[in-house]
C-alpha cells in the first residue's frame, strides 16, 4: 500500500518536474550564460549552473507547497554564483569573459544584479534582500552597469609602435 | 534617454542570443537530484534512529537506576544503643 502510493507520488513527480524544466530551463540557461559571460555555444559553466539549481529544486519538490519552483530554482542560481563570484575574486582561477557575451564588460556583481532586475524582472528590494545588500545600492549599481553598457568607455588607443622614435 | 528607455535597451541587448540547451541536461539534473534526495533521506533517517536509540537507552538506564529515589544517607551513622 504505502510502497504503491509512493511510486504513484514519484511518477507524479517526475511528470510535473519534466514539464517545469521544459518550460523553465531555456529562461534560466540562457541567464545563467548572461551571468557567467561565457559564449551562447560554450557555456561549461553556465550548463553546471543550471544542473544544481534544477538538481536542488527536484531535490525540495515536495516541499515546495505552493512555492514557485521557478522562483526557487532562480534564487539558489543567483545565490550560488554570488558565491562562486566571491571564491573567484582577484583568484588564479578567474574565468574571462568572453568577448562576444553581451555582459563581458561588467563585473560579475554587476551582471548579477542587472540580470536579475532587468532580465528576470525581480524587483529591486527582492533582489537586495537575495544578495544582502541595501536597496539604494543595488539601484546605483544597476543604473551604473546601465550606464556602462549602453556607452561604453573607449578602449585605450592603441601605441603606435615607433611614432615618437627619432629615426635613426 | 530616461531610465525605462535605458532598461528597455538594457534588456534588447540581453536576448539577443538565446542558448540551446543541451538535450542531456534533463537525465543529469535527475541524476545529481535523486542522489540529493537519497542523502537527505538517508541522513534524516539516521537522525531518527539515533533520537530513537538514545531515548530507549535514556529509560532503560533511568529504570534501572532510579534516579528519583532518594538514596540512602552515608554521613549519619546508624543508630544504636537508644
Amino acid at each position: 500500500m504505502v510502497r504503491d502510493r509512493q511510486v504513484s507520488q514519484g511518477a507524479r513527480r517526475a511528470r510535473e518536474f519534466e514539464a517545469f524544466v521544459a518550460g523553465a530551463a531555456g529562461r534560466l540557461l540562457h541567464a545563467a550564460t548572461l551571468l557567467t559571460a561565457e559564449a551562447t555555444d560554450d557555456n561549461p559553466r553556465a550548463r553546471r549552473l543550471l544542473t544544481l539549481s534544477l538538481a536542488h529544486t527536484y531535490a525540495s519538490w515536495d516541499r515546495l507547497r505552493g512555492e514557485d519552483p521557478y522562483d526557487r530554482a532562480r534564487q539558489y542560481l543567483a545565490s550560488r554564483f554570488a558565491r562562486a563570484a566571491w571564491h573567484q575574486y582577484g583568484g588564479l582561477g578567474r574565468a574571462r569573459p568572453h568577448p562576444d557575451s553581451p555582459l563581458g564588460a561588467l563585473a560579475p556583481q554587476e551582471r548579477l544584479i542587472v540580470v536579475l532586475r532587468l532580465y528576470e524582472g525581480v524587483a529591486e528590494e527582492q533582489a537586495a534582500a537575495l544578495l544582502g545588500l541595501p536597496t539604494e545600492r543595488v539601484r546605483t549599481i544597476c543604473e551604473r552597469a546601465t550606464a556602462r553598457l549602453l556607452h561604453p568607455p573607449r578602449p585605450p588607443v592603441p601605441k603606435v609602435a615607433g611614432a615618437k622614435v627619432a629615426p635613426s | 534617454m530616461n531610465r525605462p528607455e535605458r532598461e528597455a535597451a538594457v534588456r534588447r541587448i540581453m536576448e539577443r542570443t538565446p542558448p540551446q540547451v543541451p538535450p542531456e541536461l534533463y537525465a543529469d539534473v535527475l541524476r545529481r537530484g535523486g542522489r540529493m534526495l537519497r542523502r537527505r533521506r538517508a541522513a534524516r533517517r539516521l537522525m531518527w534512529m539515533l533520537m530513537c536509540a538514545a531515548v530507549v537507552a535514556f529509560t532503560v538506564w533511568a529504570l534501572m537506576v532510579h534516579p528519583w529515589v532518594e538514596p540512602p544517607s552515608e554521613t549519619t551513622p546508624p543508630l544504636s544503643n537508644w
